[in-house]
């Protein structure tokens, strides 16, 4: 034997049983963080590792794996991570949102809506969404246990005060289940009404910070807010140059020095599929395309 | 005298098995009252069903400390069979425990006796795996909170009779609480301490 011996999924079995009973508790308890023993994974912190832990502790023969960084299936990042599983577990892949079973992804939700047969899987940086009010985890930890929320609402009020509106764009701290104040990941905030009773479940990995956390399906997700100031999701007011989408989260992609750009879905298994469904934007292609378009390679 | 040759056996496929055996829990623990299936088989010690012992295998190890209630604790050949296959310490101090195996609903001790877990860490906290006699008729149970589309409704025979009363203490320990695995045979469905159920009578 010349090739390393993995077991299925890459983890060994005492990890996964640990990571396993972690995953159990933190549906149990909608929004709590609960801590796990994060082992170090064959890439770095950053790249997922909470995220790759918690998909191979669920993943199974059976499933049909979709990986998605930024709303991309063919980023650096959404493809190692795919064929990581690919080799150890030798699970289907997929990049067709609704022929998956699990669903990981890093900082976006699909635009196509999840079903009762999916998990998605969050890649989450910093879990603790007052970890920038308030430094000391015995702090933060107090505060959640007395649903001490006020330092939060302080922090975007602050924003109002400032800029006139909640300027923060993403990682926007969600309420769960009427408790437990949650850092969804950095998911732009036009994805937080996607959480609220999703038909999915949706699990959350922070491999450095050791923590996971979950929502159950059909669970309340709030975005916090003001009466005077209630929660917008935000969107670049524009159709997706490829594929015409009024109604789906858009990338800024500058094309040129001169200060030209156009918006094109971030969900690009969306934008394919309506494009394969006939729908059309202004552009008739992604600008790298439309260059080896022109090649000789046809 | 029982020799280890002479017990039960686990899994035939230890990971593929326990993965099986994890996503019906999970799923249970998702949907609350939506009965799972336990799938892969595994051999079954005195007084245990085959939910608990695949449960068993999938979830305890040497970080888990368990308790049994007296009816399990008495078969020698149970005992012998969990710290063979998982190697988790039994415990007499319930409160101490990560999981506790009741055979005997209807001795069930006070919730209060288990691990509620703590203001700061409520994940620190008991999950009681129930042996009951149905999951599929008996009593009519409304079930709603988290995981639960509106209502699910369960049928289930269960011991003992004021077990879904005595776990109201969940809504106000939130979010220390017992999450509940009740098992009949093959059978699972779980009991997180969002639930809230009504009884329907039967």
């Amino acid at each position: 034997m010349n090739a390393p011996a993995y077991n299925f999924a890459y983890l060994d079995e005492q990890t996964k049983r640990m990571i396993r009973r972690a995953i159990l508790k933190a549906i149990a308890i909608p929004g709590y963080q609960v801590p796990f023993a994060s082992r170090e994974m064959p890439m770095p912190y950053g790249w997922g590792t909470g995220g790759v832990q918690v998909t191979a502790a669920i993943l199974g023969p059976a499933d049909v794996l979709k990986v998605i960084d930024q709303g991309s299936d063919d980023t650096t990042n959404a493809i190692s991570i795919r064929k990581f599983f690919a080799k150890t577990a030798g699970v289907a892949t997929t990049t067709a949102t609704e022929d998956a079973t699990v669903i990981q992804t890093r900082h976006r939700i699909p635009e196509t809506a999840l079903s009762e047969n999916q998990v998605l899987v969050y890649q989450v940086p910093i879990p603790e969404p007052l970890r920038f009010l308030e430094p000391r985890e015995t702090e933060t930890r107090r505060m959640h246990a007395l649903a001490e929320y006020g330092l939060m609402h302080v922090k975007l009020y602050e924003d109002i005060a400032r800029f006139g509106h909640i300027a923060t764009a993403y990682a926007y701290p969600v309420k769960v289940n009427a408790r437990y104040v949650m850092d969804p990941s950095p998911t732009p905030k036009f994805d937080n009404p996607k959480m609220d009773n999703c038909p999915a479940l949706q699990l959350f990995g922070a491999g450095r910070e050791k923590r996971i956390y979950a929502i159950p399906p059909y669970t309340k997700v709030v975005s916090l807010d003001f009466e005077d100031h209630p929660f917008e999701p935000y969107r670049f007011n524009a159709p997706c140059a490829l594929c015409g989408a009024e109604n789906s989260y858009l990338d800024e992609i500058v094309t040129d020095d001169k200060g030209s750009r156009m918006f094109v879905c971030s969900d690009t298994d969306y934008c394919e599929g309506r494009q394969a469904a006939g729908h059309h934007g202004s552009e008739s292609a992604a600008p790298y395309k439309e260059k080896a378009q022109g090649g000789t390679n046809g | 005298m029982t020799t280890i040759a002479e017990l039960p056996p686990g899994f035939v496929d230890k990971v593929l098995s326990a993965q099986s055996t994890f996503r019906s829990v999970m799923d249970a623990m998702a949907r609350p009252g939506s009965v799972r299936r336990i799938v892969p088989g595994a051999g079954t010690p005195d007084r245990m069903m085959r939910g608990t012992a695949a449960i068993a295998l999938t979830l305890f190890d040497h970080d888990t400390p368990l308790w049994l209630d007296a009816r399990m604790a008495e078969s020698l050949e149970l005992v012998k069979w969990l710290k063979f296959h998982t190697g988790a310490p039994v415990v007499q101090d319930s409160s101490i425990a990560s999981f506790a195996l009741i055979s005997d609903g209807g001795a069930l001790p006070q919730l209060e006796r288990f691990a509620l877990g703590t203001s700061e860490y409520p994940d620190r906290s008991t999950t009681l795996i129930l042996q009951v006699d149905s999951l599929e008729a008996g009593r009519s149970f409304e079930l709603r909170g988290p995981g639960i589309d509106g209502v699910a409704m369960l049928n289930a025979s269960v011991k003992p009779f004021d077990l879904f009363e005595r776990l109201h203490v969940n809504e106000a320990l939130f979010p220390r609480g017992i999450d509940v695995v009740l098992v009949a045979d093959d059978a699972l469905v779980a009991i997180p301490r969002t639930t809230r159920i009504v009884s329907k009578g039967s």
